[in-house]
Protein backbone atom coordinates (compact mmCIF):
# COMPACT_ATOMS: atom_id res chain seq x y z
CA UNK A 1 0.00 0.00 0.00
CA UNK A 2 1.45 3.53 -1.02
CA UNK A 3 1.80 5.94 2.44
CA UNK A 4 0.73 8.95 2.67
CA UNK A 5 3.39 10.87 1.57
CA UNK A 6 3.01 8.78 -1.98
CA UNK A 7 -0.15 9.59 -2.00
CA UNK A 8 0.03 13.14 -2.26
CA UNK A 9 2.74 13.11 -4.81
CA UNK A 10 0.55 11.04 -6.69
CA UNK A 11 -2.00 13.50 -6.35
CA UNK A 12 -0.22 15.95 -6.89
CA UNK A 13 1.80 14.24 -10.20
CA UNK A 14 -2.36 13.84 -11.41
CA UNK A 15 -3.12 17.62 -10.95
CA UNK A 16 0.01 18.64 -12.78
CA UNK A 17 -0.81 16.08 -15.68
CA UNK A 18 -4.21 17.42 -16.20
CA UNK A 19 -2.42 21.41 -15.68
CA UNK A 20 -0.56 20.66 -19.16
CA UNK A 21 -3.12 17.77 -21.18
CA UNK A 22 -5.07 20.05 -23.71
CA UNK A 23 -8.92 18.91 -24.39
CA UNK A 24 -11.43 19.29 -26.48
CA UNK A 25 -13.43 22.87 -26.21
CA UNK A 26 -16.56 22.36 -24.70
CA UNK A 27 -18.35 24.80 -26.38
CA UNK A 28 -17.64 23.68 -29.15
CA UNK A 29 -18.14 19.96 -28.97
CA UNK A 30 -21.35 20.88 -27.22
CA UNK A 31 -23.03 23.07 -30.41
CA UNK A 32 -21.76 20.22 -32.56
CA UNK A 33 -23.57 17.62 -30.36
CA UNK A 34 -26.73 20.22 -30.46
CA UNK A 35 -26.54 20.08 -34.61
CA UNK A 36 -26.01 16.53 -34.93
CA UNK A 37 -28.31 15.22 -32.44
CA UNK A 38 -30.87 17.97 -33.82
CA UNK A 39 -30.30 16.85 -37.20
CA UNK A 40 -30.86 12.95 -36.78
CA UNK A 41 -34.23 13.74 -34.36
CA UNK A 42 -35.53 16.10 -37.42
CA UNK A 43 -34.80 13.35 -39.71
CA UNK A 44 -37.13 10.98 -37.08
CA UNK A 45 -39.50 13.99 -36.57
CA UNK A 46 -39.55 13.95 -40.94
CA UNK A 47 -40.14 9.81 -40.89
CA UNK A 48 -42.99 10.31 -38.71
CA UNK A 49 -44.60 12.53 -40.25
CA UNK A 50 -44.27 11.48 -43.89
CA UNK A 51 -45.41 7.72 -42.27
CA UNK A 52 -48.47 9.47 -40.41
CA UNK A 53 -49.41 10.95 -44.03
CA UNK A 54 -49.29 7.85 -45.48
CA UNK A 55 -52.04 7.15 -43.24
CA UNK A 56 -49.71 5.07 -40.62
CA UNK A 57 -51.31 5.57 -37.09
CA UNK A 58 -49.03 7.32 -34.00
CA UNK A 59 -47.67 3.53 -33.02
CA UNK A 60 -47.08 2.38 -36.74
CA UNK A 61 -45.57 5.22 -37.89
CA UNK A 62 -43.29 5.11 -34.39
CA UNK A 63 -42.29 1.86 -35.65
CA UNK A 64 -41.36 3.01 -39.31
CA UNK A 65 -39.03 5.55 -37.48
CA UNK A 66 -37.04 3.60 -35.21
CA UNK A 67 -36.85 0.99 -37.96
CA UNK A 68 -35.46 3.26 -40.80
CA UNK A 69 -33.08 5.20 -38.55
CA UNK A 70 -31.93 1.99 -37.15
CA UNK A 71 -30.87 0.99 -40.79
CA UNK A 72 -29.61 3.59 -42.03
CA UNK A 73 -27.39 4.16 -38.86
CA UNK A 74 -26.12 -0.02 -39.63
CA UNK A 75 -25.27 0.95 -43.44
CA UNK A 76 -23.32 4.18 -42.30
CA UNK A 77 -21.55 1.98 -39.64
CA UNK A 78 -20.84 -0.54 -42.68
CA UNK A 79 -19.94 1.98 -45.22
CA UNK A 80 -17.40 3.52 -42.21
CA UNK A 81 -19.30 6.98 -42.50
CA UNK A 82 -20.95 6.53 -38.46
CA UNK A 83 -17.33 6.85 -36.91
CA UNK A 84 -16.55 9.99 -38.64
CA UNK A 85 -20.32 11.33 -37.65
CA UNK A 86 -19.49 9.90 -34.08
CA UNK A 87 -16.14 11.77 -34.11
CA UNK A 88 -17.30 15.01 -35.08
CA UNK A 89 -21.41 15.24 -33.32
CA UNK A 90 -19.82 13.22 -30.21
CA UNK A 91 -22.87 12.66 -27.66
CA UNK A 92 -24.88 14.22 -30.51
CA UNK A 93 -24.49 10.79 -32.43
CA UNK A 94 -24.04 9.05 -29.52
CA UNK A 95 -27.42 9.14 -27.63
CA UNK A 96 -29.90 8.78 -30.30
CA UNK A 97 -31.51 5.45 -31.07
CA UNK A 98 -28.25 5.74 -34.19
CA UNK A 99 -25.66 5.39 -31.72
CA UNK A 100 -27.12 2.32 -30.20
CA UNK A 101 -27.39 0.53 -33.57
CA UNK A 102 -23.80 1.92 -34.35
CA UNK A 103 -22.65 0.13 -30.96
CA UNK A 104 -24.08 -3.34 -31.99
CA UNK A 105 -23.13 -3.01 -35.55
CA UNK A 106 -19.40 -1.84 -35.40
CA UNK A 107 -19.38 -4.93 -32.60
CA UNK A 108 -20.87 -7.14 -34.67
CA UNK A 109 -18.18 -6.76 -38.00
CA UNK A 110 -15.31 -6.38 -35.80
CA UNK A 111 -15.78 -9.49 -34.42
CA UNK A 112 -17.40 -11.93 -37.03
CA UNK A 113 -14.57 -13.04 -37.71
CA UNK A 114 -13.88 -15.14 -34.27
CA UNK A 115 -17.00 -17.04 -35.46
CA UNK A 116 -20.96 -16.89 -35.40
CA UNK A 117 -21.23 -17.81 -31.60
CA UNK A 118 -18.61 -17.11 -30.14
CA UNK A 119 -17.67 -13.84 -32.19
CA UNK A 120 -20.82 -12.45 -33.37
CA UNK A 121 -23.43 -14.10 -30.52
CA UNK A 122 -20.74 -13.51 -27.29
CA UNK A 123 -19.47 -9.89 -28.01
CA UNK A 124 -22.59 -8.23 -30.57
CA UNK A 125 -23.58 -6.50 -27.36
CA UNK A 126 -19.88 -5.99 -25.45
CA UNK A 127 -20.99 -1.60 -25.70
CA UNK A 128 -24.70 -1.79 -25.87
CA UNK A 129 -24.85 -4.30 -22.92
CA UNK A 130 -24.89 -2.27 -20.16
CA UNK A 131 -27.43 -0.01 -21.64
CA UNK A 132 -29.74 -2.78 -22.27
CA UNK A 133 -29.16 -4.18 -18.67
CA UNK A 134 -29.20 -0.79 -16.73
CA UNK A 135 -32.11 0.45 -19.11
CA UNK A 136 -34.56 -3.05 -18.66
CA UNK A 137 -33.82 -2.61 -14.41
CA UNK A 138 -34.84 0.75 -14.33
CA UNK A 139 -37.17 0.21 -16.11
CA UNK A 140 -38.78 -2.15 -13.99
CA UNK A 141 -37.81 0.22 -10.94
CA UNK A 142 -39.54 3.13 -12.50
CA UNK A 143 -42.51 0.56 -12.66
CA UNK A 144 -42.49 -0.49 -9.25
CA UNK A 145 -42.63 2.97 -8.10
CA UNK A 146 -45.61 3.46 -10.70
CA UNK A 147 -47.42 0.40 -9.31
CA UNK A 148 -47.12 1.79 -5.72
CA UNK A 149 -48.63 5.42 -6.47
CA UNK A 150 -51.32 3.59 -8.31
CA UNK A 151 -52.39 1.53 -5.04
CA UNK A 152 -51.80 4.48 -3.09
CA UNK A 153 -54.09 6.45 -5.40
CA UNK A 154 -52.03 9.32 -6.65
CA UNK A 155 -52.18 8.04 -9.90
CA UNK A 156 -55.52 7.16 -11.56
CA UNK B 1 33.59 -12.29 -27.18
CA UNK B 2 34.60 -10.70 -23.75
CA UNK B 3 30.95 -10.66 -21.75
CA UNK B 4 29.47 -7.41 -20.81
CA UNK B 5 30.27 -6.09 -16.95
CA UNK B 6 27.68 -4.53 -14.75
CA UNK B 7 27.29 -1.06 -14.73
CA UNK B 8 26.25 1.01 -11.97
CA UNK B 9 23.06 -0.58 -10.16
CA UNK B 10 21.07 -1.56 -13.25
CA UNK B 11 22.93 -1.27 -16.74
CA UNK B 12 25.26 -3.73 -18.08
CA UNK B 13 28.15 -2.43 -20.60
CA UNK B 14 29.71 -4.71 -23.23
CA UNK B 15 33.15 -4.77 -22.94
CA UNK B 16 33.41 -5.99 -26.77
CA UNK B 17 30.32 -3.57 -28.89
CA UNK B 18 27.94 -5.94 -30.29
CA UNK B 19 27.22 -5.24 -33.97
CA UNK B 20 23.45 -4.40 -35.27
CA UNK B 21 24.28 -6.15 -38.44
CA UNK B 22 20.73 -4.91 -40.34
CA UNK B 23 17.36 -3.56 -39.71
CA UNK B 24 14.45 -3.67 -41.47
CA UNK B 25 10.82 -1.72 -41.11
CA UNK B 26 8.13 -2.27 -42.85
CA UNK B 27 4.87 0.34 -41.96
CA UNK B 28 1.05 0.81 -43.14
CA UNK B 29 -0.30 3.54 -45.46
CA UNK B 30 -0.71 5.91 -42.58
CA UNK B 31 2.88 6.09 -41.59
CA UNK B 32 3.96 5.66 -45.23
CA UNK B 33 2.57 8.94 -45.60
CA UNK B 34 4.49 10.77 -42.16
CA UNK B 35 7.23 12.34 -42.49
CA UNK B 36 9.36 9.20 -42.26
CA UNK B 37 7.07 7.87 -45.08
CA UNK B 38 9.91 7.14 -48.02
CA UNK B 39 12.52 6.01 -45.05
CA UNK B 40 10.88 2.72 -44.36
CA UNK B 41 11.35 -0.43 -46.25
CA UNK B 42 8.02 -1.08 -47.60
CA UNK B 43 4.54 0.61 -46.99
CA UNK B 44 1.84 -1.78 -48.04
CA UNK B 45 -1.53 -0.42 -49.02
CA UNK B 46 -3.35 -2.87 -47.66
CA UNK B 47 -4.21 -2.79 -44.07
CA UNK B 48 -5.53 -6.24 -43.51
CA UNK B 49 -1.57 -7.84 -45.45
CA UNK B 50 -3.29 -10.18 -47.72
CA UNK B 51 -4.90 -11.68 -44.81
CA UNK B 52 -8.56 -12.08 -43.68
CA UNK B 53 -7.99 -10.87 -40.21
CA UNK B 54 -6.42 -8.14 -38.55
CA UNK B 55 -4.48 -10.40 -36.42
CA UNK B 56 -3.36 -12.88 -39.12
CA UNK B 57 -2.00 -9.04 -40.68
CA UNK B 58 0.30 -7.89 -37.77
CA UNK B 59 1.87 -11.67 -37.68
CA UNK B 60 2.51 -11.09 -41.64
CA UNK B 61 3.91 -7.99 -40.82
CA UNK B 62 6.19 -8.92 -38.19
CA UNK B 63 6.82 -12.36 -40.31
CA UNK B 64 7.59 -10.38 -43.17
CA UNK B 65 9.46 -7.28 -41.34
CA UNK B 66 11.76 -10.44 -39.78
CA UNK B 67 12.44 -12.11 -42.67
CA UNK B 68 13.52 -8.67 -44.68
CA UNK B 69 16.19 -7.83 -41.42
CA UNK B 70 17.55 -11.72 -41.54
CA UNK B 71 18.30 -11.11 -45.81
CA UNK B 72 19.31 -7.42 -45.69
CA UNK B 73 22.19 -9.02 -43.31
CA UNK B 74 23.01 -11.58 -45.93
CA UNK B 75 21.87 -14.20 -43.47
CA UNK B 76 18.89 -16.67 -43.91
CA UNK B 77 16.63 -18.18 -41.43
CA UNK B 78 18.95 -21.48 -40.00
CA UNK B 79 21.32 -18.97 -39.41
CA UNK B 80 19.54 -17.48 -36.51
CA UNK B 81 20.36 -18.37 -33.46
CA UNK B 82 17.20 -17.06 -31.44
CA UNK B 83 14.76 -14.56 -31.81
CA UNK B 84 13.37 -12.19 -28.92
CA UNK B 85 10.16 -10.81 -30.25
CA UNK B 86 7.18 -9.35 -29.03
CA UNK B 87 3.52 -7.11 -29.58
CA UNK B 88 0.95 -5.60 -27.95
CA UNK B 89 -1.69 -8.31 -28.27
CA UNK B 90 -2.82 -10.77 -25.50
CA UNK B 91 -0.16 -13.74 -24.73
CA UNK B 92 1.55 -12.18 -28.12
CA UNK B 93 0.00 -13.84 -31.03
CA UNK B 94 1.20 -11.84 -33.29
CA UNK B 95 4.90 -12.64 -32.77
CA UNK B 96 4.04 -16.14 -32.16
CA UNK B 97 2.10 -17.02 -35.13
CA UNK B 98 4.45 -14.66 -36.94
CA UNK B 99 7.91 -16.26 -35.77
CA UNK B 100 6.52 -20.05 -36.22
CA UNK B 101 6.51 -19.92 -40.08
CA UNK B 102 10.61 -19.12 -39.94
CA UNK B 103 11.44 -22.15 -37.52
CA UNK B 104 13.93 -20.35 -35.37
CA UNK B 105 13.79 -20.68 -31.76
CA UNK B 106 11.98 -18.32 -30.23
CA UNK B 107 11.31 -15.64 -26.98
CA UNK B 108 8.39 -14.26 -26.45
CA UNK B 109 8.34 -10.90 -25.34
CA UNK B 110 5.35 -8.54 -23.50
CA UNK B 111 6.68 -5.15 -22.20
CA UNK B 112 3.96 -3.20 -23.91
CA UNK B 113 5.62 -0.61 -26.14
CA UNK B 114 8.92 -0.87 -24.72
CA UNK B 115 9.28 -4.08 -26.50
CA UNK B 116 11.57 -3.48 -28.84
CA UNK B 117 14.16 -1.45 -25.94
CA UNK B 118 13.76 -5.34 -24.47
CA UNK B 119 14.05 -7.22 -27.31
CA UNK B 120 17.55 -5.44 -28.28
CA UNK B 121 18.74 -5.83 -24.17
CA UNK B 122 17.96 -9.27 -23.90
CA UNK B 123 19.57 -9.91 -27.69
CA UNK B 124 22.52 -8.18 -26.49
CA UNK B 125 23.04 -9.70 -23.56
CA UNK B 126 23.35 -13.17 -25.51
CA UNK B 127 25.16 -12.16 -28.34
CA UNK B 128 28.14 -10.80 -25.45
CA UNK B 129 27.96 -13.76 -23.74
CA UNK B 130 28.82 -15.70 -26.82
CA UNK B 131 25.49 -17.34 -26.82
CA UNK B 132 24.67 -16.59 -30.78
CA UNK B 133 26.95 -15.43 -33.19
CA UNK B 134 22.94 -14.27 -34.79
CA UNK B 135 20.09 -13.21 -33.07
CA UNK B 136 16.97 -11.63 -34.31
CA UNK B 137 14.82 -9.33 -32.56
CA UNK B 138 11.74 -7.80 -33.84
CA UNK B 139 8.52 -5.62 -32.26
CA UNK B 140 5.26 -4.78 -33.79
CA UNK B 141 1.71 -3.12 -33.81
CA UNK B 142 -1.27 -2.64 -35.08
CA UNK B 143 -3.87 0.35 -34.96
CA UNK B 144 -6.51 -2.38 -35.53
CA UNK B 145 -5.40 -5.00 -33.27
CA UNK B 146 -4.60 -2.76 -30.62
CA UNK B 147 -7.82 -0.29 -30.51
CA UNK B 148 -9.93 -4.21 -30.39
CA UNK B 149 -7.62 -5.58 -28.04
CA UNK B 150 -7.50 -2.25 -25.98
CA UNK B 151 -10.55 -0.09 -27.05
CA UNK B 152 -13.72 0.22 -29.17
CA UNK B 153 -14.33 -1.40 -32.50
CA UNK B 154 -13.30 0.16 -35.67
CA UNK B 155 -16.76 1.17 -36.98
CA UNK B 156 -17.89 2.27 -33.29
CA UNK B 157 -18.66 6.43 -33.73
CA UNK B 158 -16.44 8.06 -30.76
CA UNK B 159 -14.72 10.77 -29.48
CA UNK B 160 -10.83 10.33 -28.77
CA UNK B 161 -9.56 13.00 -26.14
CA UNK B 162 -6.40 15.54 -27.04
CA UNK B 163 -3.79 13.11 -24.74
CA UNK B 164 -4.92 9.97 -26.41
CA UNK B 165 -2.13 8.53 -29.25
CA UNK B 166 -2.44 6.64 -32.92
CA UNK B 167 -0.95 3.16 -32.44
CA UNK B 168 1.22 2.83 -35.38
CA UNK B 169 0.41 -0.31 -38.19
CA UNK B 170 4.64 -1.26 -38.58
CA UNK B 171 7.18 -3.57 -37.40
CA UNK B 172 11.16 -3.44 -36.84
CA UNK B 173 13.65 -5.64 -36.41
CA UNK B 174 17.07 -5.89 -36.33
CA UNK B 175 20.31 -8.78 -36.35
CA UNK B 176 22.75 -8.55 -33.53
CA UNK B 177 25.83 -10.12 -33.82
CA UNK B 178 29.25 -11.01 -33.03
CA UNK B 179 30.76 -9.98 -36.34
CA UNK B 180 30.51 -6.26 -37.92
CA UNK B 181 27.86 -6.14 -41.10
CA UNK B 182 29.12 -7.13 -44.54
CA UNK B 183 30.55 -4.26 -46.10
CA UNK B 184 29.08 -3.40 -49.69
CA UNK B 185 32.04 -4.72 -52.17
CA UNK B 186 30.57 -7.86 -50.66
CA UNK B 187 28.49 -9.98 -51.83
CA UNK B 188 25.24 -10.28 -49.60
CA UNK B 189 26.87 -6.84 -48.39
CA UNK B 190 24.48 -5.15 -45.29
CA UNK B 191 23.25 -1.68 -46.01
CA UNK B 192 23.76 -1.14 -42.27
CA UNK B 193 27.63 -0.48 -43.53
CA UNK B 194 27.84 2.90 -44.45
CA UNK B 195 32.01 2.10 -45.71
CA UNK B 196 33.68 1.30 -42.93
CA UNK B 197 31.22 2.64 -40.28
CA UNK B 198 28.42 1.10 -38.36
CA UNK B 199 25.79 0.59 -35.75
CA UNK B 200 27.09 -0.80 -32.15
CA UNK B 201 25.16 -1.59 -28.83
CA UNK B 202 27.58 -0.78 -26.16
CA UNK B 203 25.46 -0.86 -23.18
CA UNK B 204 21.76 -1.44 -21.57
CA UNK B 205 20.02 -0.30 -18.58
CA UNK B 206 17.33 -2.37 -17.78
CA UNK B 207 13.95 -0.21 -16.93
CA UNK B 208 12.15 -0.83 -13.46
CA UNK B 209 8.19 -0.79 -13.45
CA UNK B 210 7.56 3.09 -12.44
CA UNK B 211 3.79 3.55 -10.52
CA UNK B 212 2.62 7.21 -10.38
CA UNK B 213 -0.83 6.00 -9.84
CA UNK B 214 -2.10 7.34 -12.67
CA UNK B 215 -5.22 5.75 -14.06
CA UNK B 216 -5.98 7.66 -17.60
CA UNK B 217 -5.25 4.71 -20.22
CA UNK B 218 -6.13 7.41 -22.76
CA UNK B 219 -2.97 9.42 -21.54
CA UNK B 220 -0.38 7.08 -22.14
CA UNK B 221 1.95 9.93 -22.07
CA UNK B 222 1.62 10.76 -18.43
CA UNK B 223 1.51 6.94 -17.61
CA UNK B 224 4.91 6.28 -19.21
CA UNK B 225 7.11 9.71 -18.75
CA UNK B 226 7.75 9.22 -15.55
CA UNK B 227 9.68 5.72 -16.22
CA UNK B 228 11.65 7.24 -19.22
CA UNK B 229 12.81 9.82 -16.76
CA UNK B 230 13.85 7.04 -14.53
CA UNK B 231 15.44 5.21 -16.82
CA UNK B 232 17.07 7.90 -18.44
CA UNK B 233 18.64 9.29 -14.97
CA UNK B 234 19.57 5.73 -14.09
CA UNK B 235 21.64 5.62 -17.52
CA UNK B 236 23.05 8.96 -16.84
CA UNK B 237 24.27 8.01 -13.66
CA UNK B 238 25.02 4.17 -13.83
CA UNK B 239 27.30 4.93 -17.29
CA UNK B 240 28.85 8.63 -15.47
CA UNK B 241 27.66 10.43 -18.48
CA UNK B 242 25.70 13.70 -18.63
CA UNK B 243 23.11 14.58 -21.48
CA UNK B 244 25.81 16.08 -23.19
CA UNK B 245 27.74 12.37 -24.00
CA UNK B 246 24.79 12.01 -26.09
CA UNK B 247 24.02 13.12 -29.58
CA UNK B 248 20.57 12.06 -29.23
CA UNK B 249 18.27 10.53 -27.08
CA UNK B 250 15.19 8.72 -28.64
CA UNK B 251 12.24 8.10 -26.43
CA UNK B 252 9.24 5.65 -27.92
CA UNK B 253 5.69 6.79 -27.61
CA UNK B 254 5.68 9.77 -24.96
CA UNK B 255 4.10 11.81 -27.51
CA UNK B 256 3.45 15.41 -27.11
CA UNK B 257 2.56 15.68 -23.71
CA UNK B 258 4.32 12.95 -22.25
CA UNK B 259 7.68 14.65 -23.85
CA UNK B 260 6.56 17.85 -21.69
CA UNK B 261 6.13 15.83 -19.04
CA UNK B 262 9.89 13.61 -19.03
CA UNK B 263 11.62 17.41 -19.54
CA UNK B 264 10.22 19.07 -16.67
CA UNK B 265 10.83 15.71 -14.67
CA UNK B 266 14.33 15.74 -15.48
CA UNK B 267 15.01 19.13 -14.91
CA UNK B 268 13.68 18.74 -11.01
CA UNK B 269 16.40 16.42 -10.81
CA UNK B 270 18.64 18.85 -12.65
CA UNK B 271 18.95 16.97 -15.78
CA UNK B 272 18.45 18.94 -18.97
CA UNK B 273 17.60 17.22 -21.67
CA UNK B 274 15.95 19.72 -24.01
CA UNK B 275 18.30 20.02 -26.87
CA UNK B 276 18.91 16.21 -27.51
CA UNK B 277 15.75 14.86 -26.83
CA UNK B 278 12.95 13.20 -29.73
CA UNK B 279 10.21 11.10 -29.60
CA UNK B 280 9.73 8.40 -32.04
CA UNK B 281 6.00 8.88 -31.53
CA UNK B 282 6.54 12.55 -32.58
CA UNK B 283 8.57 11.83 -35.31
CA UNK B 284 6.62 9.28 -37.15
CA UNK B 285 3.50 11.51 -38.09
CA UNK B 286 2.72 14.77 -38.61
CA UNK B 287 0.33 15.56 -35.84
CA UNK B 288 -1.17 18.60 -37.49
CA UNK B 289 -2.28 17.28 -40.56
CA UNK B 290 -2.87 13.55 -40.11
CA UNK B 291 -5.15 13.84 -36.78
CA UNK B 292 -2.84 11.86 -34.73
CA UNK B 293 -3.33 14.11 -31.15
CA UNK B 294 -0.54 13.70 -29.18
CA UNK B 295 1.61 11.23 -31.41
CA UNK B 296 2.53 7.83 -32.80
CA UNK B 297 2.53 4.66 -29.98
CA UNK B 298 2.84 0.84 -30.51
CA UNK B 299 6.08 -1.53 -29.93
CA UNK B 300 5.80 -1.04 -33.99
CA UNK B 301 6.71 2.44 -33.64
CA UNK B 302 10.11 3.09 -31.87
CA UNK B 303 10.79 -0.26 -33.43
CA UNK B 304 10.28 0.99 -37.41
CA UNK B 305 11.01 4.47 -36.52
CA UNK B 306 14.32 3.13 -34.87
CA UNK B 307 15.08 0.84 -37.94
CA UNK B 308 14.37 3.42 -41.03
CA UNK B 309 15.07 6.71 -39.37
CA UNK B 310 17.86 6.57 -37.26
CA UNK B 311 20.49 2.88 -37.12
CA UNK B 312 21.24 4.17 -40.72
CA UNK B 313 21.86 7.71 -39.65
CA UNK B 314 24.14 6.27 -36.67
CA UNK B 315 26.26 3.95 -38.94
CA UNK B 316 26.43 6.84 -41.47
CA UNK B 317 28.02 8.87 -38.46
CA UNK B 318 25.73 11.66 -38.33
CA UNK B 319 25.04 10.58 -34.23
CA UNK B 320 28.21 8.93 -32.50
CA UNK B 321 26.07 8.05 -29.65
CA UNK B 322 22.56 7.97 -28.77
CA UNK B 323 20.48 6.49 -26.18
CA UNK B 324 17.33 4.67 -27.40
CA UNK B 325 14.14 4.51 -24.30
CA UNK B 326 11.35 2.92 -25.59
CA UNK B 327 8.47 3.03 -23.22
CA UNK B 328 5.41 1.12 -22.49
CA UNK B 329 2.18 1.41 -20.52
CA UNK B 330 1.73 -1.58 -18.81
CA UNK B 331 -2.17 -2.15 -18.44
CA UNK B 332 -4.53 -4.92 -19.62
CA UNK B 333 -8.47 -3.98 -20.35
CA UNK B 334 -8.37 -6.15 -16.96
CA UNK B 335 -6.34 -4.18 -14.64
CA UNK B 336 -8.18 -1.10 -15.71
CA UNK B 337 -11.07 -2.21 -15.22
CA UNK B 338 -10.96 -3.06 -11.75
CA UNK B 339 -9.06 0.42 -11.29
CA UNK B 340 -5.84 -0.21 -11.02
CA UNK B 341 -3.59 2.39 -12.07
CA UNK B 342 -1.08 2.07 -15.27
CA UNK B 343 2.43 1.32 -13.86
CA UNK B 344 5.40 2.49 -17.27
CA UNK B 345 8.43 1.16 -17.96
CA UNK B 346 11.12 2.14 -20.06
CA UNK B 347 14.53 0.17 -21.09
CA UNK B 348 17.57 1.77 -22.83
CA UNK B 349 19.94 0.96 -25.31
CA UNK B 350 22.90 3.16 -26.19
CA UNK B 351 24.04 2.95 -29.73
CA UNK B 352 27.30 3.99 -30.79
CA UNK B 353 28.88 4.62 -34.59
CA UNK B 354 31.79 2.66 -35.21
CA UNK B 355 34.56 3.03 -37.17
CA UNK B 356 36.00 -0.55 -38.48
Amino acid sequence: MPTSEQLKKQKQYQQYVKRITPSHSLPLNMTKAFFTGGLICTLGQWILNAAASLGADKETAGSWCSLLLILLSVILTGLNIYPEIGKFGGAGALVPITGFANSVAASAIEFQTEGQVFGIGCKIFTIAGPVILYGILSSWGLGIVYYILKLMGVIL
Amino acid sequence: MKPGIPAGTASIEFLQPVYIESAASITGQKEGQGPLGNLFDMVSEDPLFGTKTWEAAESTLQKETASLAIGKAGLTAPDIRMVFAGDLLAQTIASSFGIAEMDIPYYGLYGACSTMGEALSLGAMTVAAGYGEHVLCAASSHFATAEKEFRFPLGYGNQRPLSSTWTVTGSGACVLGSKPPVPEDQKHASPMRYKNGCAVITGITIGKLVDFGFKDSLNMGGCMAPAACSTIAQNLSDFGRTPKDYDAVFTGDLGMIGQQILLDLLSEKNIDLHSVHQDCGLMIYDNETQDTHSGGSGCGCSASVLAAAILPEISRGTWKRILFVPTGAMLSKVSYNEGESVPGIAHAVVIEHSEI
